[in-house]
């Protein structure tokens, strides 16, 4: 999951915090559509034209981003694919280390997802667990074939044998950086930033 | 045990509308589970949820136990029959032992008015408190799940038009029904004789008649409430022929409700008194349906109260914690 909270500097100042560096983009809008169209074409090659291949998103990011590999996919080969949203939140596993969250939407396209390559689309891998809680939810859903990872972003700092098998960029961050994702559906704009915890959060 | 604020469900009227639809909402996504092959959440594994049941109920107690089951918690049913209450442990005591076995929630139904706001309250317990109908006060879950089907059949509640008909003074259904249908911005007309209409019924957010029929035709919908004798100690109406030829109803009457319109029923139905069984087995009837989506709606409330480090809906404590 990204974090999204970005506390203005007048903020960090009115909590006696040290102003952390602006965000720095990483990734501007061409290259986020660059590397979801690499990602599309790695989908078609591995998968030799992805016949029973299902895209499933993780809200809230991810399903957008589901949606356009969808399209991309479609512009290559002519045919959509069965595209849908996966909400993980109540297989999380730190339900009871923050208050209780609003549910996302959960859209398993019609035909299911068993027998079928599901292949997860998030935007930002980082400890793993958003993706163990996914492998969770998608067994209560069915028996997929077999499950592949698609990411926009790979940080770092697993904390569980997960890996991607998709990946846009590979961006190596210390703990205490913040990698935020933008999709111009949500944000109006596509890009990556790159910034730095308030010291007072660093560690968590 | 969570180690946040502890928080209650105990009245419609502690609700913020923004509280009110986040519960609906977070039962829309529940309510999706019914179709699916597992239709169990791993959310509240290792929780424990008591139903505490003083009086008898079918539909709720089962709704509760079986919205707790599909989130994973543990369920222990209490029923005052058959218990030690039978032998007149008080509420207290009983409430000392549940908190001895580790109750994160209790579900309370109680006959006495303010049941579960005593046993919320009193310092008894640390456990989170949901109202399942107290006395002729408030009966919350209930009111939530006929907006959940008001919303779900006519496409929202913003200017709707609701009439309660029937035995309003001891229905905390209609109670908890008014507040939270004004809460969430409908027109609630509550319908009854003079003699089960309550006292200081004009101070409530809504308007009243003694007469059903003018009010039908500019119903978006119609709540029947059912005929309490367990709660009548004296002749409320002449006879149960002329409540049900006044205030009953049945095709005639169904006929002069606007196309759209449903009939709602919280149950247990007497069929013939203040519904026909051809009204109550028509398209136009919810009752199957607000069954259904109780389910769902319970287990919002219970997954927003317990589900995080601190609840997401609810009134804060009063008193100190123990």
């Amino acid at each position: 999951m990204t974090d999204v909270t970005v506390p203005t500097a007048a903020e960090n100042a009115a909590s006696g915090l040290r102003a952390p560096a602006p965000m720095r983009a990483v990734l501007d809008a061409a290259a986020v559509q660059r590397a979801l169209t690499r990602i599309a074409h790695e989908i078609l090659e591995r998968t030799q034209g992805a016949d029973d291949a299902v895209l499933l998103g993780i809200p809230t990011r991810g399903a957008h981003l589901a949606a356009r590999l969808a399209r991309q996919i479609a512009e290559v080969e002519g045919r959509t694919l069965p595209h849908g949203t996966l909400d993980v939140t109540m297989y999380r596993d730190d339900l009871r280390l923050r208050p209780a969250r609003t549910l996302g939407h959960t859209e398993i396209p019609d035909g299911g997802v068993d027998g079928k390559l599901v292949v997860l689309v998030d935007d930002v891998l980082f400890s793993g667990r958003t993706i163990r809680a996914a492998l969770d939810a998608l067994a209560d859903l069915g028996r997929p074939r077999a499950v592949q990872l698609a990411v926009l972003v790979d940080r770092g700092h697993r904390e569980l044998p997960i890996r991607a098998d998709y990946v846009g960029k590979n961006l190596p961050t210390a703990q205490r950086e913040t990698v935020q994702v933008r999709l111009a559906e949500i944000d109006r704009e596509d890009a990556v930033l790159l910034g730095t915890k308030p010291e007072r959060e660093a560690g968590r | 045990m969570s180690a946040g604020p502890r928080r209650h469900l105990l009245s419609t009227a502690d609700l913020s509308a923004e509280d009110a639809m986040l519960i609906l909402d977070t039962a829309a996504e529940f309510a999706r589970l019914a179709d699916r092959p597992i239709k169990k959440l791993p959310t509240l594994r290792g929780r424990t949820v008591v139903n505490l049941f003083y009086e008898d109920s079918t539909r709720t107690r089962i709704s509760f136990e079986t919205a707790a089951k599909r989130l994973s918690a543990d369920v222990i049913n209490f029923s005052a029959k058959g218990s030690s209450v039978s032998k007149g442990e008080s509420l207290k005591d009983t409430a000392l032992t549940l908190e001895a076995m580790g109750a994160d929630a209790v579900v309370v139904r109680h006959w006495a008015s303010g049941g579960a706001h005593r046993l919320a309250h009193a310092g008894w317990i640390r456990s989170a408190v949901v109202n399942a109908g107290d006395g002729t006060h408030e009966h919350p879950t209930q009111a939530l799940l006929d907006a959940y089907t008001l919303r779900a059949r006519l496409g929202g509640l913003e200017g709707r038009r609701v009439t309660v008909v029937g035995d309003v003074l001891h229905s905390r259904v209609a109670r908890s029904n008014v507040r939270l249908l004004a809460t969430l911005g409908a027109e609630v007309t509550l319908v009854a004789p003079p003699t089960l209409m309550p006292f200081g019924v004009e101070g409530w957010p809504c308007s009243s008649s003694y007469a059903l029929d003018p009010v039908l035709p500019k119903s978006d919908a119609v709540m029947m409430l059912r005929v309490q004798r367990e709660r009548m100690d004296q002749a409320f109406f002449p006879t149960e022929r002329e409540y049900s030829r006044r205030y009953g109803m049945h095709a005639d009457r169904m006929a002069q409700l606007p196309e759209h319109a449903v009939v709602m029923h919280p149950g247990p139905m007497n069929r013939g008194l203040e519904i026909s069984a051809e009204v109550a087995d028509s398209a136009r009837s919810t009752v199957t349906e607000q069954v259904a989506n109780g389910v769902s709606v319970r287990m919002a409330v219970l997954y927003l109260l317990l589900g995080g480090s601190e609840p997401a809906i609810g009134t804060e404590d009063e008193g100190e914690r123990r």
